[in-house]
């Protein structure tokens, strides 16, 4: 009994295709007994045979290899046309195949092959092999004699191991044995359609007494007993408990189809119940509802779960190539596999080999450095590759961790400019983690040389496509010097999905959850406002950031006179690992749907990836958030928008902003809500007040503050007027000094926020020139350290829009 | 001999194979797929089956339905799949015999004569035999 606790779950599984593929192979011996060419059929017992001794060898199962190994070598001549069958070589065929079975049974209730005698079963096969050796091989010319038949047949049990005059023997009585053979092959037959206790019944007889299987037939009452004396040792243990065979049974694909197709509409059905029952308060009802919902549920989890395979599927393959590939690039890597067990959906499973396969590949190749490098930075020499999957709300997340070099978003970035996958000022607008994750975009490969490990230009690109397309996320996060980690997120299942049902100008539609970031619910009296428009794209700005947005409507041609003009809704959504804004009218619910695959004749619309039935029985399409992405920014107005949206990570705030000219040809750019008048004193009305420069006007001390000069340059502002910006809250006011007022511009600020210059926020391309962006509080404060400058409920300028850059990045990713 | 489930558009009677036929049903209400031919009638939930429907005025480019009438449904199978013609009103099952069978007659559009087998002659009218296929051949 403990062998089963205690056994390999490959040994069990290995059994239960084993006692599959040998009910098989008996019925095929039987068949190819009354069709001895079908070389179809030989092919078919070669493989059994061939898969049995495959795994065996692998398990050190000496014995059931040694078996099927001369029954193969058998086979594959016979295969080959170089013996052809006879009765002799079934028997010999059908012995094997019961000496294997015997040694399946006792490995399952014993753990091992114990000590089964093969040495019998081995000899009546090599007999056969060396018949075909002989000159004159196949059926003798001898005449029925019953009475030769029985002697021959008798004799082996006397001597376990024949003499090749005994073979001779056998030889000489095929024909006789031809009719024999057939009884045991056909009472073998009957046995494999029977349960597998009959099955074990005849299984040891041969090999106990290795006569017993041909000589039923002459003697048939002599048979009978045979089985029966061995019958009660096998007998008692499948009473026991089951075998291998009887507690899995393989089903059908399409049956569990259909099955969850069953339990989807009996999920629906009771959507549609719950929701009448909580309508008519009537109690009773709703208990009932109440235990249908519980009992549906369970059903529905109950069939899920029958699809779910452990995610060790895919994994189990990973060793040898983690294994391979980095002895290949000479690399020391251990892989550690945390979370085996972990369930998901087998098409899924399916879904995420190549991309997984893909990872793990390129973090060997890419992510651990080798011994030389790692000794260098005073790490382990052996890398760790370290996989982990578990559940996490509703989904499955898988990691990549590796210990290796990580990945230098310095080099991503350039190496993404000069791919041409982002410019140089989209570059710049972009946090070290959309950086990263520019390795995912189409025509990039970071392979510094292309090896023929994982630069073969498909690329990172195909992981996320593949990933998405199952509804998934890919990110990866790394840390230069101590390794990255990618993160797969996939949902569980693709037949029943959480989504939000919406609705927009009167249609109702269902947005899986999986892209859903947040949603914004506008106001109405702001909703016209809110909404701002960059070169014809309209964007929303959620905190700070500039948020490209789609609408519903425009996208589907949607009867905008329906629209319910108290609403604005904006759905934040993620594609590509970026967000954009859904406009909608309004969020319903948000539920379970069923997914129903789409007719053929409306897949090529694209923005729908499916269809379901809402709790009241109408249908309703489920968008695509991918393809509703992909679509929108595709527009050229839109594609703006975006590149807008990908540098407002710094500034980026659609604005009013003065640009002056200081300290020769520099440009600086000073929100114009921060500007309260322009002005120009002749320099020679600068007075001094201690070191602060000042000027009189309008009956008040004005402190000066030369931008040039703060800004770390020299003061060339000494023509005869001085142009000043000046700026004045409560009842303070400050000039900041500069060496010519520009222009205002109001656009979209392309900058970047790494430039940590004194007295600036940061740089920016405002009509395709570098403007810096100055820290006004800054320049201010060093007038007036009075200024009333804070709080900043009316500065929505530059400053606002960095002090909640970096928190709504965060919340967004 | 062949049967036949016939039902009207316009003025025009169609029939199509009775073996294709699943069943007739009356109005369902279903949602329209924007931005799908104008062909496309809609969705529809058949039993908890989503079923693409069909509008078979659109198709034959017919002139469209007048409001407030509402079509019925012929459920057809195609390739496996099930669909709905949009119909105006469903006639009865005929049986027709092959030798009033002939060629689309002239006076019919391009397009119905594309979308038809052939016509056979009533006694009062003429049935023209739809070509399912084709006609819910719809991208």
């Amino acid at each position: 009994m403990d062998g089963l606790e205690g056994m390999d779950e490959i040994v069990q599984e290995f059994l239960v295709e084993s006692h599959e593929n040998l009910d098989q192979l008996d019925r095929d011996l039987v068949a190819l007994e009354r069709e001895p060419g079908s070389r179809d059929l030989l092919s078919s017992i070669f493989r059994t045979i061939h898969t049995i001794k495959g795994t065996s060898g692998f398990l050190a199962l000496t014995r059931l290899e040694s078996v099927t190994h001369v029954g193969e070598n058998l086979l594959s001549r016979l295969r080959d046309g170089e013996l052809s069958m006879t009765p002799a070589t079934t028997d010999a065929l059908l012995q094997m195949v019961d000496v294997v079975r015997l040694l399946l049974s006792k490995i399952e209730s014993e753990g091992g092959e114990g000590d089964v005698d093969i040495s019998v079963a081995v000899a009546a096969v090599e007999a056969c092999l060396n018949a075909g050796n002989a000159p004159a091989p196949a059926p003798a010319p001898a005449p029925a004699e019953p009475a030769a038949v029985q002697a021959p047949a008798e004799e082996p049990v006397a001597e376990e191991a024949p003499a090749p005059k005994r073979r001779a023997a056998a030889k000489r009585t095929t024909t006789p044995r031809k009719r024999a053979a057939k009884k045991p092959a056909e009472a073998v037959a009957v046995a494999a359609e029977e349960p597998q206790a009959q099955g074990a019944e005849q299984a040891p007889a041969p090999v106990a007494e290795p006569a017993a299987a041909p000589a039923p037939a002459p003697a048939p009452a002599a048979a009978k007993p045979a089985p029966v004396e061995h019958a009660p040792e096998p007998n008692t243990e499948p009473q026991a408990r089951r075998t291998a065979a009887d507690s899995t049974i393989r089903v059908d694909v399409d049956q569990l189809e259909l099955l969850m197709n069953l339990v989807g509409e009996l999920v629906l059905t009771r959507n549609q119940i719950v929701q009448r029952a909580n309508a008519d308060h009537d109690m009773e009802l709703l208990r009932m509802t109440q235990r249908l919902n519980l009992v549906t549920s369970e059903l529905q989890e109950g069939v899920m779960k029958t699809r779910m395979q452990p995610i060790d599927h895919v994994w189990s393959k990973l060793p040898r190539v983690v294994r391979d590939l980095s002895s290949m690039l000479g690399k020391q890597v251990s892989l550690e596999m945390y979370g085996k067990e972990t369930e998901l959906d087998r098409t899924l499973l399916e879904a995420i080999k190549d991309p997984l396969t893909h990872i793990v590949r390129n973090s060997v190749d890419h992510g651990v450095e080798t011994p030389e490098r790692r000794r260098a930075a005073g790490k382990p020499e052996t890398g760790l590759l370290r996989l982990r999957a578990f559940h996490e709300g509703g989904r499955v997340v898988v990691e990549i961790v590796d210990d290796g070099a990580g990945i230098d978003p310095v080099k991503i970035g350039s190496k993404a400019v000069e791919k041409g996958v982002v410019t140089a000022a989209q570059l710049a607008a972009l946090s070290e983690r959309e950086v990263l994750n520019l390795i995912f975009k189409p025509g990039f490969s970071t392979a510094e040389k292309v090896t023929n490990v994982s630069g073969r230009g498909v690329g990172m690109d195909v992981v996320r496509t593949n990933i998405e397309k199952i509804g998934g996320t890919v990110d990866l996060t790394s840390v230069p010097g101590q390794g990255s980690t990618f993160r797969l997120t996939i949902p569980l299942t693709l037949a029943i999905v959480p989504a939000l049902t919406v609705e927009c100008c009167g249609e109702r539609y269902a947005v899986p959850q999986i892209s859903l970031l947040e949603v914004v619910s506008i106001d109405a009296r702001r909703g016209t406002t809110a909404i701002e428009t960059v070169s014809g794209a309209p964007v929303y700005r959620l905190r700070g950031r500039l948020l490209p947005l789609v609408d519903l409507a425009d996208v589907l041609g949607l009867d905008k006179s329906r629209r319910d003009e108290g609403n604005v809704n904006i759905a934040v959504l993620q594609s590509d690992g970026r967000p954009f804004g859904l406009i909608l009218d309004r969020v319903l619910n948000s539920e379970e749907i069923v997914v129903k695959p789409l007719s053929s004749r409306l897949k090529g619309i694209g923005v729908y990836s499916g269809a379901t039935i809402l709790g009241d029985g109408t249908v309703a399409l489920i968008l695509d958030v991918q393809a509703l992405a992909a679509g929108t920014m595709r527009s050229e107005a839109a594609e703006r928008a975006a590149q807008l949206e990908a540098q407002s990570a710094a500034v980026a705030e659609v604005e009013r902003l003065l640009v002056a000219q200081v300290a020769g040809d520099r440009r600086v750019a000073i929100p114009l809500d921060m500007v309260t008048r322009l002005e120009e004193f002749p320099s020679e009305k600068v007075q001094h007040v201690g070191a602060r420069e000042v000027v009189e006007y309008r009956g008040e001390i004005l402190p000066l503050v030369r931008l040039s000069r703060h800004l770390g340059g020299y003061d060339e502002g000494t023509g005869e007027r001085l142009p000043m910006i000046v700026s004045s809250r409560g009842g303070r006011s400050v000039a900041l000094v500069v060496d010519r007022i520009l222009d205002i511009v109001e656009e979209g600020v392309h900058s970047r926020s790494d430039v940590d210059d004194i007295g600036l926020l940061g740089s920016a391309l405002i009509q395709e020139k570098v403007v810096e962006l100055l820290d006004v509080r800054q320049a201010i404060l060093a007038a007036d350290p009075r200024f009333p400058i804070d709080p900043l409920p009316e500065l929505s300028g530059a400053q606002a829009g960095f002090a909640d850059d970096a928190f709504s990045f965060e919340g967004m990713l | 001999m062949t049967q036949l489930a016939t039902f009207t558009l316009a003025d025009h009677l169609f029939g199509v194979e009775v073996s294709r036929v699943q069943e007739v049903l009356r109005y369902q209400p279903s949602t329209k797929v924007y931005l799908a031919s104008p062909a496309i009638g809609g969705l529809m939930n058949l039993r908890g089956q989503v079923v693409t429907s069909v509008d078979l005025r659109r198709r034959l480019e017919l002139e469209p339905r007048s409001d407030g009438s509402e079509p019925m449904n012929v459920v057809v199978r195609v390739d496996g799949e099930v669909l709905s013609l949009l119909v105006d009103a469903i006639g009865d099952v005929v049986t027709v015999s092959d030798d009033l069978f002939e060629s689309p007659p002239e006076t019919l559009s391009a397009k119905e004569r594309e979308l038809i087998v052939g016509a056979y002659k009533l006694e009062d009218r003429l049935l023209l035999a739809l070509d399912i296929d084709r006609a819910v051949d719809v991208t």
